[in-house]
């Protein structure tokens, strides 16, 4: 499928990833929520690195935490939520900090776009508002000012008329438009690191494209590290350079995106590859599928969260989870039957 | 805008209309006139106050006459004090009920939605307690249990206030308007809290919050603006309130206002009376959702596409 | 074995759905969820003591305590004498008198809902299912009514009725009672009107209506036997804030003068002899207020419980 689908950044674009300084150091970051019974995990000592200039795509089923991971990042969980672990940012702890420390980054050097456009703005102000309140909050700068650097950024997202069109309420841009305003409005500070939460699910797929040739470029350019969740194949192979494959809140397997596509070692990432459908084999019959429902919080249970649907499951996997071994080069596998990650 | 302006006014002139209608057609069914009295009345007196009260005309030219006078503010003499117009009673009565209800409407809004927003940021904390047992008292209680409850409290027991009657100092002002604010300050602030809580909750607030423009900022600019919308839609039927709640408050405290006329001609069959109260109070709820609607219009970037 | 799933809107989660145990039909879920509400059940219980206090106290008097006890005018209140809240200045017991008026605001005011309740849902079933001019027409006029501000609306019934000498079935509508009643009803009936119609809108179109209609049903069969039957829920949500109103109006209008006179009494009323009074026997004005608003206060009780366990929007 990647031959299908060209990889946007070409190996000659992308920063070999060890040489490049790492921005973002998250580790055993866990997410819980208190239901009324008890308190269910969601995330479960994730672990993981964002290097600069890099795109980094989180894999994963609905109900696997990986939209979590994004959110306590940026101290937006909700209400009856606990995270806890480590998360460095530029040398600072990002978990469990006040408000005002973390505003300070907050939509400047690290900020979050997210998954509905249509929601995601407020429907009462205008755009021009909603942009320029981000430079003048976190750089000072004078009304008139940030409105020029606004539009500018607006004409960069490729928004006809961008002039005109700052004015506007959101209500009045189509979808892909209001994502766009969004990257813009995540962007207009020139972040470090730039966190994407589903960006392109509720669009068109005709749209999705577009979004995310935008975001790769922009990043690029800005030398933006991406940080991004879906549950689409076809979004990671278009954009990322490293996957990490979630599952049951969970890091099943890790690696560049071409060791995942063509040398998957998890039961769970082979079989997400071959249920995906692909445009250059010719149809047969049924499309093959993981048996089984996935199991949401099941973090709180003793052993690998893939076990119930594991084509390949021991005795051991129910008991005992499976830690995640890394080899020299970052490749990580979390499964008892495939021990040896490759060396 | 101005399109919505012009088209949301045409709207509620059949309604204005339809209240006169309503009122007319009340008063004609209702027996009794100038003639309430159980006095005998020779015919010939009779057929003259009939005739002075055009009583003795065809239903429609009746109503004609009604509506022309209501246009021009003109409703007729009271059958109760028969040197007055119904017109001078209410031009004596009304500036006394304005301002017991407007103080009462501002209060009552101010403090609801300072109650509402607080009990919102803070849940279940001791301002989100108070707030809520007042909504309690305001909702459940009538306010003429409450009123005179505060008379017994504040004029009897503790002798701070006036118990009742309008003699110009402001304290005679006090407990009526308090009263008044009551039932409003409960459903401002209850509305305030739970819009305001929802509001928080969106999507766009947590945008707000993931661009670190501070929690402040993001709680006035962005929450605010969303939140106040159903209080702003709420105006309309809390002029209504405050407009019936106003007889109450008339009755118990015994303030002159056009209220206190409204229930007396009610009881003594002073008819024109009781249709021009009722037109004018009528009007003014009207004309109060008129206003609400059209600044909704204003301040929902929205609304003007309809 | 039932899997709770994290919750899924606005991306944000919150508390999950509870669990539904299977097999409970939505009404009978909506009971069990009701009878969950602690808070609810209490408001119940007092208000079914308040209202056999009403009804069936006053038979623990002897025959003649209307006329009022001469020999103890004004007695303050001794819970073991004769009359446990006094009497007022001419010798009438208290408690007798606010149990008497209980029994006339709570009647009118059940009663009055009632008949509001089955009013409303006739009249907003069939605008909504018949829809197009009819319910155009139909609605138009409850709008026109819903702008009057209520209170006027029934004051000026009460005033139409009172002198007319309506006599429909051998029922005196002039009287007193009978014209607040009306007055009651008239006011109350609009609002769950159009919720009904409301609700009659939203089953039309739905298939086992289609199916009712294919089988030959006659529209006034359909009406009766499926739409008014399916609006249930709503119409229980509404039912006790319609008592709730129509207790508010009925006292509303007793305290101004324009509803139950004397020698009947309502707690409205009640209220209205003791608001005169306060400076010389608060009594007479705490008493029945207090019997009033503890009904209030159940009532709205019961409603929130009745809102959170039956209406599908709040949940």
């Amino acid at each position: 499928m990647v031959s299908a689908m060209r990889s946007i950044r070409t190996s000659a674009e992308a920063t070999p990833p060890q040489a490049a300084r790492t921005v973002l150091s998250v580790r055993e970051l866990s997410v819980q929520f208190k239901l009324p019974h008890g308190w269910a995990t969601a995330v479960d000592r994730v672990s993981f690195d964002l290097r600069q200039g890099e795109v980094v795509g989180i894999v994963g089923e609905s109900g696997s935490g990986k939209s979590q991971i994004l959110l306590s990042l940026m101290a937006l969980l909700a209400s009856n939520g606990r995270c806890s672990g480590s998360a460095e940012f530029e040398g600072r702890q990002l978990l469990n900090r006040p408000a005002k420390e973390l505003d300070a980054i907050r939509g400047s050097a690290m900020s979050m776009i997210f998954q509905d456009p249509m929601t995601s703005l407020n429907p009462y102000m205008r755009v021009s508002d909603q942009l320029t309140e981000v430079l003048t909050a976190h750089q000072g700068k004078s009304g008139a000012e940030a409105e020029r650097i606004a539009i500018e950024m607006l004409e960069r997202v490729r928004i006809p008329e961008a002039r005109r069109r700052v004015r506007f309420y959101p209500h009045e841009f189509s979808g892909g438009m209001r994502q766009r305003v969004m990257i813009a409005m995540a962007l207009l500070c020139r972040p470090e690191v730039l966190l994407a939460d589903e960006p392109t699910t509720a669009l068109d797929v005709t749209v999705q494209a577009q979004i995310l040739e935008l975001i790769a470029e922009l990043a690029r350019d800005l030398k933006t590290a991406v940080a991004i969740v879906t549950h689409d194949l076809g979004v990671i192979a278009r954009l990322c350079d490293r996957v990490i494959v979630l599952y049951g809140g969970r890091i099943m397997e890790q690696g560049t995106i071409d060791e995942i596509f063509y040398d998957p070692k998890h039961p769970y990432t082979k079989g997400l590859l071959a249920s995906t459908p692909r445009l250059d084999e010719k149809a047969h019959g049924e499309l093959k599928t993981i048996p089984g429902q996935p199991r949401a919080a099941s973090g709180d249970l003793p052993g690998c969260p893939f076990e119930p649907r594991c084509p390949i499951r021991i005795e051991r996997c129910k008991a005992e989870m499976p830690p995640l071994l890394a080899g020299a080069s970052g490749r990580a596998v979390a499964c008892h039957m495939s021990e040896a990650a490759d060396g | 805008m101005l399109k919505y302006a012009i088209y949301r006014t045409l709207k509620s002139l059949p309604t204005l209309l339809s209240l006169a209608i309503i009122t007319f057609v009340m008063m004609r069914l209702a027996p009794g006139g100038p003639f309430s009295s159980n006095r005998r009345v020779p015919p010939e007196v009779r057929a003259n106050v009939e005739h002075a009260f055009h009583l003795d005309e065809p239903i429609w030219q009746q109503f004609g006459r009604w509506i022309w006078g209501v246009l021009h503010f003109d409703f007729g003499p009271s059958f109760k004090y028969r040197d007055h117009t119904v017109a001078e009673l209410i031009h004596l009565g009304f500036p006394v009920s304005l301002e017991v209800g407007a103080w009462a409407m501002v209060i009552s809004t101010l403090v609801g939605l300072a109650l509402g927003i607080a009990g919102a940021l803070r849940r279940n904390g001791p301002i989100d307690y108070t707030a809520g047992a007042i909504a309690m008292i305001g909702l459940a209680i009538p306010i003429y249990v409450i009123g005179p409850i505060l008379q017994i409290v504040f004029g009897v027991d503790l002798g701070w206030l006036p118990i009742a009657e309008w003699r110009g100092g402001w304290e005679y002002k006090v407990m009526p308007i308090i009263t008044l604010t009551l039932p409003n300050i409960a459903y401002v602030s209850r509305l305030m809290r739970g819009s305001m809580i929802e509001t928080i909750r969106t999507n766009y607030v947590r945008t707000a919050r993931a661009k670190g423009i501070g929690e402040r900022r993001t709680i006035l600019k962005h929450a605010m603006k969303g939140a106040i919308m159903p209080v702003i839609a709420y105006l309309g039927p809390a002029t209504a309130i405050t407009v019936t709640g106003s007889i109450v408050v008339e009755t118990v405290f015994q303030i002159p206002g056009i209220g206190r006329y409204f229930v007396d001609s009610a009881i003594s069959r002073d008819y024109p009376m009781v249709m021009g109260v009722t037109v004018l109070y009528g009007g003014i709820i009207v004309f109060a959702n008129l206003a609400t609607d059209i600044v909704r219009g204003i301040l929902d970037p929205k609304v003007s596409y309809e | 074995m039932s899997d709770l799933a994290l919750p899924p809107s606005r991306g944000v989660p919150g508390e999950p759905p509870e669990e539904m145990p299977a097999g409970l039909s939505p009404f009978r879920a909506s009971l069990r969820r009701f009878s969950n509400n602690h808070l609810a059940l209490i408001s119940i219980v007092i208000l079914v003591l308040i209202a056999l206090g009403c009804f069936f106290g006053p038979m623990f008097y002897p025959a003649d305590t209307d006329l009022g006890d001469i020999d103890n005018i004004s007695a303050p209140i001794d819970l073991l004498s004769a009359h446990p809240f006094g009497t007022d200045d001419q010798g009438r017991d208290l408690l007798y008198r606010v149990l008497v008026g209980g029994q006339v605001s709570l009647s009118l005011g059940f009663f009055g809902a009632f008949v509001s309740v089955l009013v409303s849902i006739a009249y907003g079933s069939t605008a909504g299912y018949l829809g197009g001019r009819v319910d155009d027409v139909m609605m138009r006029a409850v709008d026109i009514l819903l702008a009057l501000p209520f209170i006027f609306l029934a004051i000026l019934i009460k005033i139409v009725l009172q002198d007319s000498g309506l006599n429909i079935l051998g029922i005196a509508f002039d009287g007193p009672i009978a014209s607040v009643f009306v007055a009651v009803v008239v006011t109350l009936w609009l609002t769950p009107a159009v919720i009904a119609r409301g609700q009659a809108v939203g089953l039309r179109n739905r298939e086992f209506i289609e199916a009712a209609r294919a089988g030959g049903m006659s529209q006034f069969q359909i009406i009766t036997q499926h739409i008014m039957p399916n609006s249930i829920n709503v119409v229980i949500v509404y039912s006790s804030l319609l008592v709730l109103e129509a207790i508010l109006t009925e006292s509303f209008l007793s305290f101004l003068g324009l509803g139950v006179q004397p020698p009947d009494a309502s707690w409205g009323s009640l209220i209205d002899e003791g608001a005169g009074r306060i400076d010389t026997d608060p009594r007479l004005l705490i008493l029945p207020g207090v019997f009033l608003a503890a009904v209030l206060f159940c009532l709205n009780y019961i409603t929130d419980g009745l809102r959170d366990a039956f209406d599908p929007n709040e949940r």
